[in-house]
């Protein structure tokens, strides 16, 4: 667990920026990650007073808060409705219904943690983050970026038409997953994010149109195989670069066949 | 610095460090039903209500808990009587050491879904960790409670 010094709730988001501009702060969300780090914190800065805990939607989008929590993604209706319950399938492992009433969607999104289940469901989407400073920009981008002292003020999903499935790998039900894909057709436009490879998720688009002559056994396995080609996975204790590949092949294919239909 | 809570019903004020975890403050105030079990926020143990909503206090800092409602099982007795009764009766508990937490998770379900379907309560309880029992007795005796009170 890591010391702190000092605990402050800013009252606006400039205050928390500036806050956050020395490196011996830190954001606090639900704290679930930064509380299995050690080391001395100065300034512990709580996000809890910003009103950044609703889901606000619109007939065009949904803003998620960056403390919304996990469990407010897996029970809200607007959000389960457009994704046909995937948002809800996707953090619903995540160990348990208490750790999921605190772990936020900004702490998930900002951690780009390899194994993150919220970072490739939501990159299956139209979603874009909105930064302090940053503005506003794709999530796939963001996901790229190396860590610095922005604020993650919230999380835009469009609700460009669409379908997708969710599907993760685990050893165990609670464990990290082994490997996690999302599968989605978005304006008739297929794309495969695949994660805990271990390695941060990463999107991958169907640009050689293997979907959108309609989706069966042959054309699935086809998009499988592209998409498991262009994702570099590795090893570790949960499983092996050559298990992972296996899996997304796997994976990639089942989720094409669930989103079924045609283009 | 200085905290003001409502703990179990009581209005309290506390004395704290920044980085005092709810789990140590609401040991310190005589709450001894929340345990430790972990050290990674995946035994559930340590679950208290915080304005109504089943929260691990391991990972929670106090200071968060300012100006807040907690509710641990010292405060919830009598809810809790309806059902406990019928766990132990399935010798669900062994060592007992888990049971806390399960209480408290038990109560979070049957408020949030009164009927619950044994996925649900399975779903519901994934975070609670037992390491004597193999979860069977918990859900057999929460499912007899639910059927005797549909009579
Ligand atoms: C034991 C364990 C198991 C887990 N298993 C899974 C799993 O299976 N699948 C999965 O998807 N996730 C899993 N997670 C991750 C978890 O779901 C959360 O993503 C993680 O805890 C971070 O969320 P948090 O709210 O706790 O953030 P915190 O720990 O509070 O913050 C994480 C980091 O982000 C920074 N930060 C937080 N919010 C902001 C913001 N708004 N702006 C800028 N910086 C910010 C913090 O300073 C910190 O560096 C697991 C975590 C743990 C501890
Ligand atoms: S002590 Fe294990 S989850 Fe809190
Ligand atoms: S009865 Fe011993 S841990 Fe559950």
């Amino acid at each position: 667990m890591i010391t702190i010094q000092k605990y402050v709730r800013p009252q606006s988001l400039e205050e928390a920026y500036q806050l956050n501009q020395n490196r011996r702060s830190r954001i606090i969300a639900g704290m679930l990650w930064t509380k299995m780090s050690s080391g001395a914190v100065n300034t512990a800065i709580d996000l809890c007073d910003l009103g950044l805990d609703t889901i606000e939607e619109t007939d065009k989008q949904f803003s998620i808060g960056a403390m919304v929590t996990l469990r407010q993604i897996e029970q809200h209706a607007g959000l389960n409705a457009y994704t046909g319950g995937k948002a809800a399938a996707a953090v619903k492992d995540i160990i348990g219904v208490q750790f999921r009433n605190i772990a936020t969607v900004g702490g998930s999104i900002w951690g780009r943690f390899g194994f993150s289940d919220v970072l490739t469901l939501f990159l299956a989407m139209e979603s874009f983050v909105e930064l302090y400073k940053g503005g506003i920009i794709p999530l796939a981008q963001f996901a790229s970026m190396p860590y610095d002292r922005d604020l993650l003020v919230r999380l835009i999903v469009k609700k460009t038409p669409g379908s997708f499935s969710y599907q993760a790998m685990r050893a165990q039900r609670t464990d990290f997953p082994v490997l996690t894909c999302a599968v989605s057709r978005l304006d008739g436009q297929y794309r495969a994010a695949i994660g805990a490879r271990p390695g941060r998720a990463m999107l991958i688009k169907d640009e050689e149109g293997l979907l959108t002559g309609g989706i069966n056994e042959e054309s699935a396995k086809a998009f499988a195989e592209y998409a498991a080609g262009k994702v570099p996975t590795g090893s570790n204790l949960r499983g092996s670069a050559a298990y992972r590949t296996h899996l997304a092949k796997v994976l990639v294919e089942r989720g094409a066949l669930e989103l079924g239909g045609n283009a | 610095m200085e905290i003001k809570l409502k703990l179990n019903g009581k209005n309290i004020m506390g004395s704290i460090e920044p980085d005092t975890l709810l789990i140590d403050f609401l040991r310190e105030h005589g709450c001894y039903s929340v345990k430790r079990g972990c050290e990674t926020s995946g035994c559930g143990l340590c679950t208290v209500l915080m304005d109504g909503t089943p929260v691990l206090s391991c990972s929670v800092l106090a200071a968060r808990a300012d100006g807040h409602e907690v509710y641990t099982l010292e405060g919830l007795q009598q809810e809790a009587s309806d059902f406990v009764g019928f766990i132990a009766d399935q010798g669900a508990d062994q060592c007992g050491f888990c049971n806390p937490g399960f209480v408290m998770n038990t109560i979070a379900l049957l408020r949030e879904n009164p009927d619950p379907t044994d996925d649900e309560i399975r779903a519901f309880l994934a975070g609670n960790l037992c390491r004597c029992s193999g979860y069977e007795g918990q859900l057999r005796g929460i499912r007899n409670y639910l059927d005797s009170r549909k009579g």
